[in-house]
């Protein structure tokens, strides 16, 4: 095996390890000419990443947890779902309109983007690697149930299931059921029970889960 | 922009071509469901996608389907459904009443 590097004249930029494609060939390129020009620096560029790698399900759940305890805040929630998270204090910006599917006894929803990768980051985070996945994109459209019970959810026929595809200007997130068995929680500790996952809708929280 | 359906109208999906940057699903074409909810009026994004300003807004809805009427083996019972965004100019009344 040859240790030659087949001429490559640049070391690949921090986070790419294997070829690149066109489009993070265009990126590296423009984001190069951007710094040179001086229009924002490298240390810019790493921070807003940095930024946006920290968000965390947190708000979301914290959100879920007002609902849980507040019914009234529950109904502005499922009314107006961003101006009930600005009301929160979350900073919602100007992109975007949040829906709040609620979980009923007999009605289940999940969300999908099946043209790319919607999500609510401000809300739950980065979408994880299988969200964006071509698998759980066209599978979740046509066979909801299978989808559902591969990821450890079985649910009865009685229980509709709604599927939310993310294809326009909105952005969606589940409000799960409240577990039973957990009626003398605080606010901060039903929080804990809310995951990124259960807000996506395929799990639901239970009295036990663990928040990551 | 005064929004041309309401709430509980059934819409058909029309089945014009995918040309350029769209937002209607194709699985959704030439299928009919009915307005969930009226999102309000937003830039066009299939201008925007060329850097046009997306003007004049259009109406956005969700539009709610039968999962049994966009996969005809679907294989979930008769209420499951399927809710997606879709612009105005991409419906049009109701072509077939579908149970």
């Amino acid at each position: 095996m040859s240790d030659s590097h087949g001429g490559h004249d640049h070391a690949p930029p921090p986070g790419h390890d294997g070829p690149l494609t066109y489009y993070q060939l265009k990126e590296i390129a423009v984001r190069e000419l951007l710094i040179e020009k001086s229009v924002f620096t490298a240390d810019d560029v790493r921070r807003e990443v940095e930024k946006m790698d920290q968000r965390t399900p947190a708000k979301g759940a914290a959100v879920v947890a007002r609902a849980w305890t507040d019914p009234a805040y529950k109904e502005r929630l499922l009314e107006n779902g961003t101006a009930a998270c600005e009301e929160m204090g979350l900073d919602m910006g100007q992109t975007y309109y949040l829906v709040a599917v609620e979980n009923t006894e007999s009605v289940h929803n999940a969300i999908v983007c099946t043209l790319c990768s919607c999500y609510p980051r401000t809300l739950i985070g980065l979408p994880p690697d299988w969200y964006k996945s071509r698998a759980y994109r066209t599978r979740i459209v046509r066979e909801p149930r299978a989808v559902l019970a591969e990821f450890g959810l079985e649910l009865p026929e009685s229980t509709v299931i709604r599927v939310h595809d993310s294809t326009a200007d909105m952005r969606y997130m589940v409000l799960p059921r409240r577990p039973d068995g957990t009626g003398d929680m605080s606010e901060e500790e039903l929080a804990a029970l809310v995951t990124r996952d259960c807000m996506i809708g395929v799990a639901v929280p239970t009295a036990e889960t663990v928040a990551s | 922009m005064t929004a041309r359906f309401r709430p509980g109208e059934a819409v058909t999906v029309r089945r014009a071509p995918s040309i350029g940057h769209l937002r209607t699903p194709h699985y959704v074409k030439g299928r009919t469901g009915v307005v969930e909810r009226i999102c309000g009026d937003f830039a066009n994004p299939e201008e925007l996608a060329y850097a046009r300003d997306g003007l004049p807004r259009r109406a956005l809805y969700r539009v709610r389907f039968n999962q049994r009427h966009i996969w005809p083996d679907y294989g979930g019972p008769e209420g499951d459904t399927i809710d997606v965004e879709i612009f105005e100019h991409w419906l049009e009344p109701a072509r077939e009443v579908e149970g």
